[in-house]
């Protein structure tokens, strides 16, 4: 078996988007279709005291000009959160309404307010362009904490101070206690940037209405398909189920951006009606930045008391997480369960307690960011370890040495319970791989050569597949987080996957095939993975959370056993012998021990002409699968980081990254190292280079890449990627999940690293040249005032 | 982008006419910013008169301690050109970090200089080098080509068609990039010629590009990097954006004109 799991199989799918042959949404051309252009908002809060239409209805090639109180009128719903949050006094969410017109009020810079269907995009722009919008302005607030202040800007009615929620876990009382009584406290005010999804492909739409049948077919970039279409019908009241079709085909990248069901799409399919034409939307880069949900922005205090022998004795966070104007779809849950339920780290810690507010602000929505709430608390844990260990005169490394959980299962005090792991294990791998005792030398060798070295640790732990379905129902999800898959084994022994999970740049098509093949003992030619069309896939939940591998893959695994049960069945029918001396390899299906056998083509052929089958099966091949996870998964690891900081410009250069990752069972190594690449990529770009500004006026001043720094492959070094693994007892293949973990782990490395080299722990990300310039100014002026 | 009618100009003249005859014409050269412009609407010319193929705007050539390149010439013709690296080094180091590969084989000097964006590398390279501008009409000292942000003593319809650069004695060009758009935060042109120490800041000052008298005063007594060690340079006259205060791109300004003075 050399394509089965284990196998650095090149990526099925490569072909055909390395030659240009993928099939985006933008790619797809109806008959008789036309497109929208939207009219949006210049303001960050203003009443919309008037829309004049009448000039751009005339322009040429216009179609249709349509506006909020249009889209109410014909009962098009507002536009939801799917997770229920209560504040700590028990009150729900305070949800403002988001109609994906706005019909009376404005909320950011991009809002939209109406649209224009015209025969070209020229034409939809210009009339764009000639929509009168009058609006009255009103104050602004950007950030959380001024949103929060008394007089602030009120953004909805029904969110008095802006206050979304005030939620909590944990036990105030007891970590309090234990802080007081602590021997050392480290003390950090930390914010977490504010992040630019920035998906190579832009978000598209092309939906089209069939008037006979009163149907609706959507294309569109989604992580989720099938959630889309649940949503689309269940809320938005765009059509019932069975009369609405959303296909994802090919989509490029996704990072949680393209999980939510964003205005436009719904409008696409709305216009679609009301024009009786197929209607296309594709985002240009400047709509990207100006409406994709953004992701992050925390402003944090954190306190983490120890006990003399430098043993975790309590930690407790503030947090108010900056939702912007409105609640995207799982905006709720990333700065609540994905987050805070992640403030135990890898440590084992008695007391923790955490508050999260949410605050509504004058900015595009923030929602789930590859990470989502997970590289928010690490980087809570790990500046706060790094942090402590410095102001204890401990070595970083023996300090969490010192608190590792070295039990399993172990119950964290913020609902986790973390199920395997060695944490020990990726710390010495990554330290022997990092040469850490061979850094005092280097540090000295660079300091010859003007140049500041330093080291950081992160040690992450995290939390994928979220389930299981029930208990995140107990917490407020709208949705079940199980999976489904069907294995369909054609007459020909060919076989297809039918799976709910979406693949935006994953590999799914290789590694579920991998799967497929491995169970089979069958080449990989012959299996081909089927996903992102709601007519053609049962239902599924999609692809976000890294949960493909251990929820997605275990569904596969499920229906496979269904299979392989029916095909031995079968065989020993057939082959007269018992079911349990059938063995399946080689391309057969064999009787042990002796030369009787079918070959696999042909199993696959006796189920579909079903002339000789045995009492009570039914014919054909094809078998499903739902599977419901039991809990979470827990990737950890441990990250190094090592930098120059060049103190003349305040440049970092990173000079060394190593990571050591348990991601369990892996299935295909060079997609997991590509994974891994990726993750640790738009980490260091969030330690080092990326964050959205807006002014005070809510403008956005990062709207572009010639103020948006994105990571280039000349920011980044040669990533040195190892794995120490633990088997997930969880889920039939032992698998964990490695998606997000680069991003979730790599940026307190970083910052660790510059803020050991420069010797000033006070540096916000992104650590730009001018930010740790001024760093190192200030740890200057303070050695001189010594 | 709105409707625009396309013209290729087959010279200088023939150029000047067809954009003069125009209702709104622009100069079309590499189109790396214009088209952009275009695209995001912020610009609507009603005609493009294309100066990419006007062969006599093309070109590099070297007489005696004259380096003249036609305005048309891409950024990557003058990175590669043996001429230029023989005869002012400086110019083709920095023709070579302008932008990406992509940029490089459409952007112009001409379309460059024309545009003047505060953070552009050629401005520059042309004040600090004492270059002259030669346009249809007449010829300019750079000194009176760049007239702050984006502005330049071009008159309306006026084309340039080639640079002279004199060859310095020495001069070497430090660029910090801004960490998003790879233009300069601060650049420094720093040559000896035959009218003294020159040195030319971009990307840094709040008027674009500009001479830094201090420090031409302290290298033409001791052409060394310790000669800049008590130069400051004033904040107040610096840019300050999300990339950086005005403080930091002073002391850039000390930092580069150093690495320069160094590598010359
Ligand atoms: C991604 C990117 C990165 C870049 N990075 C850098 C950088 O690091 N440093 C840097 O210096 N530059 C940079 N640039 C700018 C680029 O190098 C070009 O110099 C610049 O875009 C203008 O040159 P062009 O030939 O493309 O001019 P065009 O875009 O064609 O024209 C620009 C303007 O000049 C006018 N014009 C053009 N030619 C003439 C002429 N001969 N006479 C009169 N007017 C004329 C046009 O009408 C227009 O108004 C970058 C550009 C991009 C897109």
């Amino acid at each position: 078996m050399t394509e089965g799991i284990g196998a650095r199989v090149l990526r099925k799918e490569d072909k055909r988007f390395i030659t240009g042959k993928g099939k985006y949404t933008d790619d797809i051309k109806m008959e008789n279709q036309a497109y929208a252009a939207f009219v949006r908002s210049p303001h960050a809060h203003a009443k919309v005291t008037g829309i004049n239409a009448d000039a751009a209805k005339a322009m040429p090639g216009v179609e249709a000009v349509l506006t909020g109180p249009e889209l109410v009128a014909d009962e098009i719903g507002n536009i939801i959160c799917g997770w229920a949050v209560s504040s700590k006094d028990g009150s729900p969410m305070n949800m403002g309404a988001w109609s994906a017109l706005a019909t009376d009020t404005v909320r950011y810079v991009g809002d939209a307010v109406a649209v224009v269907i015209a025969d070209s995009i020229a034409e939809a722009e210009a009339a764009a362009e000639a929509v009168e919008v009058s609006y009255e302005e009103l104050p602004v607030v950007v950030g959380s904490v001024k949103a929060l202040a008394d007089g602030a800007p009120q953004i909805h009615e029904n969110a008095p101070n802006n206050m979304i929620f005030d939620w909590e876990i944990g036990e105030e009382a007891a970590t309090d206690a234990a802080l007081a009584g602590a021997a050392h406290v480290t003390k950090l005010d930390i914010v977490n940037n504010r992040l630019s999804p920035n998906a190579m492909e832009p978000r598209a739409a092309i939906a089209t209405y069939d008037e006979a049948e009163e149907h609706y077919t959507l294309y569109t970039t989604s992580q989720n398909p099938h959630v889309a279409r649940l949503v689309l019908s269940a809320f938005y009241n765009v059509a019932p189920e069975n009369k609405l079709r959303v296909i994802a085909p090919d989509v490029g990248g996704g990072f949680g951006s393209k999980i939510y069901i964003y205005p436009e799409e719904i409008v696409c399919l709305w216009a679609s009606m009301k024009t009786n034409r197929s209607v296309k939307w594709t985002s240009t880069r400047a709509e990207a930045f100006l409406t994709d949900a953004h992701g992050r922005d925390h402003v944090t205090t954190a306190t983490m008391g120890f006990d003399a022998g430098g043993k975790i004795v309590g930690l407790k966070v503030d947090t108010k997480a900056n939702l912007g104007a409105y609640m995207s779809l799982f905006s709720s849950a990333t700065p609540t369960y994905l987050y805070a339920t992640l403030l135990s780290g890898q440590y084992n810690i008695e007391n923790v307690y955490c508050n999260v507010k949410a605050v509504y602000t004058n900015t595009v929505p923030v929602d789930a960011y590859r990470g989502a709430g997970r590289p928010e608390a690490s980087y809570v844990m790990e500046r706060l370890m790094e942090t402590a260990a410095r102001e204890m005169g401990m070595s970083p490394a023996d300090l969490r040495l010192k608190n590792f959980i070295t039990e399993f299962p172990h119950q964290t005090p913020v609902i986790m319970a973390y199920d395997s792991g060695d944490f020990a294990a990726n710390q010495k791998q990554a330290m022997e791989a990092a040469d850490y005792a061979g850094f005092e030398a280097r540090r000295e060798e660079a300091a010859k050569r003007g140049k500041l070295r330093g080291i950081g640790f992160s040690n992450y732990i995290e939390a994928c597949g979220i389930a299981p379905s029930a208990a995140v129902g107990s917490l407020g999800a709208g949705v079940g987080l199980w999976e489904s898959a069907e294995v369909r084994v054609n007459a020909v022994g060919t076989i297809e996957i039918l799976t709910g999970s979406h693949s935006h740049g994953q590999g799914h098509e290789t590694t579920f095939a991998q799967v497929v093949a491995d169970r089979f003992d069958l080449p990989l030619d012959g299996i081909s993975v089927v996903h992102g069309d709601t007519d053609k896939v049962q239902m599924g939940m999609g692809t976000y959370g890294s949960r493909s591998g251990a929820v997605g893959m275990s569904a596969i695994v499920k229906a496979l056993d269904k299979v392989e049960a029916k095909v031995k069945k079968l065989a020993a029918h057939t082959l007269e012998a018992s079911e349990d001396d059938i063995v399946i390899e080689g391309g057969a299906v064999k009787v042990a021990g002796t030369d009787k056998q079918m070959l696999w083509h042909e199993v696959g052929l006796a189920a579909y002409l079903a002339h000789n089958l045995p009492e009570g099966m039914e014919p054909g091949l094809k078998e499903g699968a739902f599977y419901d996870p039991t809990n979470f998964t827990f990737p950890a690891g441990c990250y190094i980081c090592e930098v120059e900081v060049d103190p003349d410009t305040g440049t970092t250069e990173i000079v060394q990254f190593v990571a050591s990752d348990d991601f369990g069972t892996i299935v295909n190594p060079m997609i997991v190292e590509g994974q891994v690449h990726g993750g640790i990529g738009q980490g260091i770009g969030q330690a080092l280079l990326e964050g959205v500004v807006y002014d005070d006026a809510g403008q956005l001043l990062s709207g572009s890449y010639m103020d948006y720094t994105m990571p280039r492959a000349s920011d980044l070094p040669s990533f040195s990627v190892h794995h120490q693994s633990t088997v997930c007892p969880g889920n039939p293949m032992g698998m964990k999940g490695c998606g997000e973990a680069g991003a979730i782990g790599s940026p307190p490395a970083v910052i660790n690293a510059i803020t050991d080299a420069i010797g000033n722990n006070d540096l916000s990300m992104p650590a730009t040249p001018s930010k740790v310039w001024a760093a190192i100014q200030a740890a200057n002026a303070a050695t001189a005032a010594e | 982008m709105f409707d625009t009618t396309y013209h290729r100009a087959a010279s200088v003249a023939d150029a000047a006419e067809t954009a003069a005859k125009a209702d709104d014409a622009a100069y079309l050269s590499g189109g790396q910013t214009l088209l952009p412009t275009m695209k995001q609407r912020l610009a609507s010319p009603s005609d493009l008169v294309d100066l990419s193929q006007i062969a006599e705007m093309q070109g590099i050539s070297v007489a005696g301690d004259t380096v003249t390149i036609g305005a048309g010439t891409p950024h990557a013709d003058v990175a590669g050109s043996t001429d230029v690296q023989n005869a002012i080094p400086a110019l083709a180091a920095l023709a070579g970090n302008i932008g990406d590969p992509a940029v490089r084989a459409r952007g112009t000097l001409g379309g460059s200089i024309a545009n003047n964006d505060p953070a552009a590398d050629y401005p520059a390279a042309c004040l600090g080098l004492n270059a002259t501008i030669v346009t249809n009409t007449r010829e300019l000292a750079a000194a009176d080509f760049f007239e702050g942000l984006f502005e330049t003593a071009l008159e309306e319809g006026e084309i340039v068609t080639a640079v002279r650069f004199p060859v310095p004695s020495r001069a070497a060009y430090a660029k910090f990039p801004n960490p998003a758009s790879r233009y300069a935060m601060a650049g420094v042109m720093v040559a000896q010629t035959g009218d003294g120490v020159r040195v030319a800041v971009t990307g840094a000052g709040n008027d674009g590009v500009f001479r830094h008298e201090a420090m031409e005063a302290a290298l033409g007594t001791n052409w060394s990097a310790d000669a800049l060690a008590d130069v400051s340079t004033d904040a107040d006259d610096m840019l300050s954006d999300m990339h950086g205060s005005a403080e930091y791109r002073a002391h850039l300004v000390g930092v580069m004109a150093k690495r320069a003075v160094e590598s010359a």
